[in-house]
């Protein structure tokens, strides 16, 4: 039995008078019209910062890394910087959409694939860098386990950086399969409402011929689950390995055993972020607000709160096992971080990372789209900071101070970085306006339970549905008529089961008071001979089959709100 | 071969679990029912098997398991043992902690990517596939049950107005 029941005091995730067709109209919408003057506006600044980038990408493989600010000393900047912020904002999606599957939380729904979109894109943002960084990118299949042309020399797998590439592909591939299969049957109803045959030949295509038969979406969830559990450990294990590319180095600073987690959480942080970047602008410009709620919102900034919390334990933990280690070149690059020439570096870390979230603990503040909009940038520009911090400046104060030195970054290094920005926002503005923005297909599957609508039903005591008039040819029959002709059989056994009502010795409740019982049904339980809350409580599926099968009318209904669960709760706070 | 079928359209998830529940009590077979989102539980309703998905995922996951441990014990132990830092190299066994990286990862591959094509080719789903839902409503918001005809279409026709359907259709179907 589908069980649309959620405890009242659960706020709606969908907001508005939404049944399912209105979500469907909502949802293709973006994708049926035509795109507005600001996203035109946007998407032009974008795709100048991205051909910039790609211009300078040019200029440095034609003529060379050196085209970099890099010297001998910080012989790692920017590149590695830019790298690891992106692969760390790759990690909400599949945070959101795996681990809040595995724990049930609906909420996930209106997010997931918007979020899973900016973890594929940030991916490839971070991927190019390594591949820019080899200096001759036509060379970049040398990292695929296969002998070299002079003998059979291979990859090295004890190293760090080899791991890199294998989990940074793996995830990119793992999570574009998991973000297209849940795309299918929003593909599917995209190309069912497409009238030009250009865009129905395209939406075909692109959902693989989805049927929607009872068994593929037993598999889709199947699937889905499986594909949750997986990719849990491998969005923990990514960010794990490429904090090896540091921690197994021993470069004071870097050679740090809190790494791994330190670099997950930091990884959720800013990923968080930059879903509440996207989305607080998406929901405005294409009218998703009833589906993107405040509530969403707020949700995202407990976990930025929550994460930005645990990396500023980190930061502290790093200081205190500095200090505490006794060695000196190790808590040199601590000291040197904070008070050093990079003193600026490290305080816009601190207090961008550490400090700003905790306005979060302000219900006030956390409910403001504006401050949140505001807290994502700051966080945003924090995290990036944080990967300078711990690579330039570990690295420009080594052990011979003779080699001692500052690093600055030519216009190259910055138009590369400015060109992935541009590249991102490329991709999510070309996503924004073809893919279906929401996950339709699982919010249409939540709405009874967590949409605004059918709570006010639930509370108005009236069904979540009404039997359609039978063919037109035979009038229903009023629930009431029906519950007058009962079967004195059925009613005595069904009294049976659960004790009858002495008017002498009980006194009746109001029963009205469980969700889903309205006033007629209470005549019509009253007409039975349930009175009390006692003899709800005792009803079992099969006293309610035999219920449903007297009064007759909304079948199903007293297990959906379990009307025995409740009766119980309100018979013992008598 | 042409067998007629009888389509019966529905507009809400409940009244679409209660019309197949009373549709198997009244011993019909349900060919098929397209819904356009997971109904939970239609699956139990309509006596469907458990899908064995996950199993095949486990599989593919041993698979990947396997494949990573071959191909690291031939490459670094057997084909070209190389002093990487004094590590261990002439013992998968010993070498074995810096390996566990691309074992894990190679697993989740594996068992990602295949049961995923599993998953595609055995729901018939591939690029330039031919969509074969009845109607196309049944993505929007509708709800459709198909039930094969022999010589009762007037039962079933009442059967499913009884149901709550909201539009029956009796249509030949290729099969």
């Amino acid at each position: 039995m589908a069980s649309h029941y959620e405890a009242p005091i659960r706020k709606p995730l969908v907001l508005g008078d939404k049944g399912y067709h209105d979500v469907t109209v909502d949802i293709a919408r973006p994708v049926e019209g035509k795109a507005n003057k600001q996203w035109w506006i946007v998407f032009t600044i974008a795709l100048v910062a991205f051909l910039w980038g790609l211009g300078c990408i040019i200029y440095t493989v034609s003529t060379g890394i050196g085209v970099w600010g890099l010297n001998r000393t910080v012989n790692w900047a920017w590149d590695i910087t830019n790298f690891v912020w992106w692969v760390g904002i790759g990690h909400a999606g599949t945070l959101i959409s795996a681990v809040l599957l595995l724990f049930r939380q609906k909420w996930r729904m209106a997010i997931n694939r918007s979020a899973e979109a900016m973890t594929i894109f940030s991916v490839v943002q971070a991927g190019l860098f390594p591949i820019i960084h080899m200096g001759r990118p036509w060379l970049g299949y040398w990292v695929l386990p296969i002998p070299n042309q002079f003998g059979s020399l291979w990859v090295n797998f004890n190293s760090p950086l080899l791991w890199d590439v294998f989990a940074i592909s793996t995830y990119l591939s793992v999570s574009l399969v998991f973000w297209w299969t849940g795309l299918l049957p929003d593909f599917a109803m995209i190309r069912d409402r497409a009238v030009k045959p250009f865009q129905k030949k395209i939406y075909s295509l692109l959902s693989f011929g989805w049927t929607g038969r009872a068994k593929d979406w037993q598999r889709f969830e199947e699937v889905s689950l499986v594909l949750a559990g997986l990719a849990t450990p491998l969005v923990l294990s990514v960010h794990t390995i490429v904090s090896f590319d540091f921690a197994t180095s021993v470069i004071p600073g870097w050679h740090t055993t809190i790494f791994p987690p330190y670099f997950v959480a930091g990884a959720i942080f800013s990923g968080f972020a930059m879903v509440n970047t996207l989305l607080i602008i998406m929901r405005k410009v294409c009218n998703l607000e009833a589906y993107i709620t405040v509530q969403h919102i707020e949700l995202m900034n407990i976990v930025i709160m929550i994460t930005g919390s645990i990396v500023g334990c980190a930061y502290i933990t790093e200081l205190f096992i500095a200090w505490y280690s006794g060695v000196e070149y190790e808590q040199y690059a601590f000291l040197n971080r904070a008070t050093g020439p990079y003193w600026w570096a490290y305080w816009s870390m601190m207090t961008c990372n550490v400090f700003s979230p905790q306005f979060m603990w302000f219900k006030k503040l956390r409910t403001s789209i504006m401050f949140s909009f505001f807290i994502s940038i700051v966080v945003n520009i924090g995290m990036w900071f944080e990967r300078f911090v711990i690579i330039v400046t570990s690295l420009h104060r080594d052990y011979l101070p003779s080699s001692w030195t500052m690093f600055s970054p030519t216009f190259v290094d910055i138009g590369i970085f400015i060109g992935t920005i541009g590249f991102f926002f490329v991709l999510f503005l070309l996503y924004s306006r073809t893919f279906p923005v929401i996950a339709q297909a699982e919010v249409k599957s939540i709405l009874k339970s967590s949409g605004e609508k059918y709570k006010k039903l639930r509370d108005a005591g009236k069904p979540l549905y009404e039997m359609p008039a039978k063919g037109g040819s035979k009038k229903v029959e009023a629930p009431k008529a029906e519950a007058k002709e009962v079967d004195p059989k059925q009613v005595s056994s069904l009294l049976e089961a659960i004790g009858t009502f002495d008017p002498e010795t009980d006194t009746a409740d109001d029963l009205k008071k469980v969700k889903g019982i309205g006033p007629q049904m209470e005549e019509a339980l009253n007409q039975i001979g349930i009175h009390t809350f006692a003899q709800v409580s005792k009803m079992t599926e099969k006293e309610y089959d035999l219920l449903d099968s007297i009064t007759g009318s909304f079948p199903g209904r007293a297990q959906r709100d379990d009307w025995a669960g409740q009766a119980k709760k309100l018979n013992d706070k008598k | 071969m042409a067998s007629k079928v009888i389509q019966a359209l529905y507009h809400d998830d409940d009244v679409l679990m209660h019309a197949v529940k009373k549709v198997r009590a009244e011993h019909h077979h349900i060919e098929e029912v397209y819904t356009p989102f997971p109904v939970h539980g239609l699956d139990k309703a309509m006596g469907l098997a458990d899908t064995r998905i996950a199993i095949t995922s486990f599989m593919y996951g041993c698979l990947g398991l396997t494949v990573a441990i071959v191909m690291m014990n031939y490459i670094m132990i057997e084909d070209w043992p190389q002093d990487i830092g004094g590590k261990p190299s002439f013992s998968y066994l010993e070498n074995m902690p810096a390996f566990v990286p691309i074992m894990f990862e190679l697993t989740v591959f594996f068992a990602a990517h295949l049961m995923v094509i599993t998953f595609y080719l055995r729901s018939k789903m591939w690029p330039f596939k031919k969509a074969e839902n009845p109607d196309k409503r049944t993505t929007d918001d509708h709800f459709l049950m198909e039930i094969g005809v022999h010589d009762n279409e007037q039962e079933l026709t009442d059967l499913l107005w009884e149901t709550g359907a909201v539009e029956i259709k009796v249509t030949e179907k290729e099969s």
